[in-house]
């Protein structure tokens, strides 16, 4: 159902797949599982249940990945994917929201905040079996810098203007230099894939490189070094991924991950057919899970394990139009923003939105009320300052009436509210047609503003064209939308603050701010992404979201919990709030019993 | 004289079904965007005669649903209040008819709300929404057939009666719109047609949508009649004395087609609410909080709702005594008019 949260910022790189740790065991089809430990190999050890080897889990995609490229993916399914194939050198735990060690055993930042020393890790080597160096990294972010190459990740790689320089030490040292500090710090290396230069170099110099890995690609021409790699796909239908026998991870017990030898991603459009299959039994596990959907599984709870991760980093929000319209829009609307321009009118709109009744009646209570973009569910950054004001009609009233709104008695008893001009407050609010949550939110919002004599009319418009409105046309009054952020650091949302990002939804892409709030934010989001420090950046960045608050750019209405639910056979299932939700430890899934071996 | 018993029974069960909902403002209980955010997706409430005590009142009473705790949507009865059934009591303010205003409702309970058929997502009378639901779905589909045969009978009269190149084209347009894939047609028209369209704009779009679309069929049904009726001896006659093609039209031919317009119009009605119903379950149709038939049954497109709360179903049985009745209806016209054309052989003169 939530099909369509726009990622607020395209060209994040983001997440990767789980992981943590190490030894020996080779494995595949084929080769045994118990085989002699390289010394040289230094395997990363993450802590969880011991599982048992083998067994294949099958889970649903809502619609095929476009690339298994990590240069040229933007979206979410695509990405998930890649997750499971690839590795980054720090990756973020999306369990406990820090980073740890990856492909890089250890890293060093020198005191001026500018230059980065990663050591990678002994004997690693992609899915194919070729060995792994630092001259596959310099290859990487070669790679991911050249500008003939558009990298979705290749702005995050621009500290202070200028792009990151990589140097080689030796075989297994490379040092990241950069022209000013950088406030995401490790962080920047999470969800960066490195890539195979034994694969890339030749494509590379040809020009190639955007148009490699589809699903289609023969395995062989395919390399990760992920826990998962490349096996089959039936176009339309699945994705099947085969265990990576030379994956870097291993239990406490030394047994090397992952235990599955098989994740098999099906293709099932609707969200409300994802569950039909896994309660045929079909799909073992399922994430994305809305609300009504999560409580019929959940009355069925003996066959499933089912877990509410608490509220995730989504958050769903009411804006106004705010941009500064070309001649030709219509005279209608010109009017209207005379009232969205007015933060006292932004403010009552706000004060008057019932947001318990959002999380109960939308999400059934698997949600929390939102007054800043900050989740509960992002535990380092919420600032617990900002006011939780709860629904009041009377503030909402007196707001309106400062602001030179009245309502004159009509005389059919319904008080209609009209602007100094005496013209009648009526607006549409724009809602993707797909997302039944959404059009909920908007449904209720108008009998919330009915209250206040306000006429609001709710349009479910096609997410795409609803899209075309808000950033391209600027035809709208009111739109409700979502945006779900890769991670929880601030900057990966950099392009919703500032006011020149393509996501600052309510006036997209400015030249310069257009007000002098807006200015503020800039200069405090450009601050912390050059200071190092996490208490100097939660500082700035808590003043931005009290700035947010007091201007109502956006009124912040809930955040759904992230639900997902897995058959009791499915162990270590722990849902994150961060995407990949449940499948960010895959390489520690394991059956339980051996029967799931033999199903199918 | 039997036939025509049974053609008056329908009728008189259409006429009750439609004052039924053309009334909905007195027998609904409730107005049908009230919401009611503390109960959602409550189930149709019992009503009780004994008490838990086990004492019969004379008075129909309901015990208040309480959510159990915790839940979000179950919920158990509470035994300790009974909210009795008061009759012709004063509730939310209506317009009867459009024009009538009145708070005069049929029933509704004395302290609390009693919601006969549950209540929907957000708490709203599911029984007051069918009710109000009604009014657009059938005044959509009422509306809508008269456009259709108000065009059918125009074009299939001119094209019938002049015949020749007339009759050609409009018989070749007539088969164009009944190839076209008219579901598309309307996706694509919604999105010409500006961003927001009031609910009154929106329905009587919806109206003159289903009503330009289906006109070709009738009319080629009355060009066939038509064309017999305008070689028949007395319209021969008729134009031998000079009579002009209008007065022939209006006074010979035209009457002759009235079986067929009536039964036609009888089966187009229930077609048309169905057109709405499916436009208005696409989202095509009103816009919420409005209620029609078809936006009630939308939120069964959810697979939750489908498996939790059966009486989101009770919509789709609202339409079937009214289907019932045009179909019966309509069979009964075909028998009288069947009759009828019979006795004309027989030689009996027209009335």
């Amino acid at each position: 159902m939530r099909k369509d949260r726009l990622s607020p910022r395209r060209g994040r790189t983001v997440i990767l797949l789980l992981a943590c740790a190490s030894l020996l065991a080779l494995s595949a089809r084929g080769i045994p599982r118990q085989q002699q430990t390289n010394a040289k190999e230094e395997l990363l050890a993450v802590p969880g249940e011991i599982g048992r080897p083998g067994g294949r889990l099958v889970v649903s995609l809502r619609a095929e990945p476009k690339t298994l490229n990590p240069l040229t993916a933007a979206d979410t399914i695509s990405r998930e994917v890649i997750g499971a194939m690839q590795a980054d050198l720090v990756h973020i735990n999306r369990g406990t929201q820090l980073t740890e060690p990856a492909l890089a055993k250890s890293w060093k930042i020198s005191a001026d905040g500018l230059r980065y020393t990663l050591t990678l890790r002994e004997g690693l080597r992609f899915s194919d079996g070729h060995p792994l160096d630092a001259d596959d990294v310099l290859f990487t972010f070669r790679v991911y810098l050249d500008e003939n190459v558009h990298a979705t990740q290749r702005d995050l790689l621009i500290a202070g203007g200028k792009p990151i320089a990589v140097r080689k030490v030796d075989a297994q040292t490379l040092v990241f230099q950069f022209a000013k500090p950088y406030g995401v710090e490790e962080r920047l290396f999470d969800g960066l894939a490195i890539l195979p230069r034994h694969l890339l170099e030749k494509p590379y110099h040809e020009g190639k490189l955007g148009q490699l890995w589809t699903p289609s690609t023969p395995p062989n021409e395919w390399a990760g070094l992920g826990p998962f790699r490349l096996k089959e796909y039936v176009a339309g239908q699945k994705l099947v991924l085969a265990r990576n026998p030379y994956y870097w991870k291993m239990d406490l017990k030394g047994n090397r991950l992952p235990y599955l030898d098989e994740l098999v991603f099906l293709f099932v459009p609707s969200a409300d057919a994802q569950v039909l299959r896994f309660q045929s039994g079909e799909t073992d596990l399922i994430t994305r899970l809305g609300a009504e959907n999560f409580s019929v599984l959940a009355r069925q709870q003996s066959a499933y394990t089912m877990a509410d991760a608490g509220p995730g980093l989504e958050y769903n929000f009411l804006f106004f139009n705010l941009n500064d319209l070309s001649e030709k829009s219509s005279a209608g609307l010109a009017r209207k923003q005379k009232w969205f321009r007015d933060v006292k009118f932004r403010q009552a709109v706000s004060a008057a939105v019932d947001r318990d009744a959002i999380v109960r009646l939308v999400y059934q209570g698997r949600g929390a009320a939102l007054w800043g973009p900050v989740t509960p569910g992002n535990r380092c950054w919420l600032d617990p300052s900002i006011a939780h004001s709860p629904r009041s009609l009377e503030r909402a009233r007196a707001l309106l009436k400062e602001a030179g709104f009245s309502w004159p008695s009509a005389s059919n008893g319904e008080s209609t509210l009209v602007d100094s001009d005496g013209k009648p407050v009526e607006f549409s609010i724009l809602t993707s047609s797909s997302s039944a949550d959404r059009t909920k939110m908007a449904t209720l919002i108008q009998d919330d503003l009915k209250q206040l004599g306000m006429h609001v009319q709710v349009v479910p418009l096609e997410f795409r064209s609803l899209i075309d409105r808000v950033t391209q046309t600027k035809e709208y009054e009111a739109c409700l939308l979502g945006l779900a952020s890769f991670d929880a650091d601030p900057n990966s949302d950099l392009n919703v603050w500032l006011s020149s990002g393509g996501t600052h939804l309510w006036n997209p892409s400015q030249s310069r701010p257009g007000t002098p709030w807006e200015a503020e934010i800039d200069r405090l989001m450009e601050q912390q992404l050059a200071t190092s420090g996490y208490e100097q950046r939660k500082k700035l960045y808590d003043r931005v979201q009290e700035i947010l608050a007091e201007n109502q750019p956006m009124i912040f209405l809930a955040s759904p919990d992230i639900l997902a639910g897995a058959k009791n056979s499915v162990a270590n299932f722990h849902p994150a709030v961060l995407e990949p939700y449940a499948l960010w430890n895959v390489e520690q899934l394991y059956f339980r019993n051996g029967t799931e071996n033999a199903r199918r | 004289m039997k036939q025509r018993g049974k053609f008056t029974k329908w009728l008189v069960f259409l006429a009750l079904l439609h004052c039924a909902v053309a009334g909905a403002g007195f027998f609904a209980p409730y107005d049908p965007v009230e919401q009611d955010r503390g109960r959602p997706y409550l189930p149709p409430m019992r009503v009780h005669w004994v008490d838990a005590q086990g004492h019969f009142h004379l008075r129909p009473f309901f015990y208040p649903l309480r959510l159990r705790e915790g839940s979000f949507d179950q919920y158990e009865e509470g035994t300790d209040a009974a909210v009795p059934v008061h009759f012709f009591t004063s509730g939310a303010r209506y317009h009867l008819l459009g024009i009538l205003p009145s708070r005069l409702h049929l029933f509704g309970g004395a302290g609390a709300r009693i919601c006969v058929l549950g209540s929907d997502a957000y708490g709203r009378d599911q029984l007051s929404r069918i009710l109000f639901g009604g009014q657009v779905s059938l005044l959509a589909g009422l509306l809508g057939a008269g456009v259709t045969l108000l065009l059918g009978a125009l074009i299939g009269l001119a094209a019938g009666y002049y015949g020749g190149w007339r009759d050609d084209l409009l018989m070749r347009v007539a088969e164009l719109f009944l190839a076209l894939p008219w579901l598309y047609l309307l996706f694509a028209l919604r999105a010409f047609l500006p961003l927001s369209v009031g609910p009154l704009e929106a329905f009587l779009l919806v109206v003159i949508v289903i009503g330009m679309v289906g006109w070709a069929r009738p009319a080629r049904l009355i060009r066939g009649v038509v064309l017999s009726v305008k070689e028949r001896d007395f319209v021969r006659a008729a134009r031998g004395f000079g009579a002009s093609d209008i007065y022939l039209l209006r006074r010979h031919i035209l009457p002759e087609t009235a079986s067929v317009l009536l039964t036609q119009a009888v089966i187009l009605v229930p077609q048309f609410v169905v057109a709405e119903m499916t436009l208005s379950f696409l989202g095509l149709g009103v816009p919420e909080p409005m209620s029609s038939w078809g936006n009630l049954l939308a939120a069964l497109q959810q697979y939750s709702v489908l498996v939790s709360y059966w009486w989101m179903y009770l919509p789709a049985l609202a339409i079937v005594p009214f289907f019932l009745g045009y179909l019966g209806l309509a069979s009964a016209l075909q028998e009288r008019f069947g009759a009828y054309k019979i006795d004309e052989k027989s030689g009996r003169s027209r009335t």
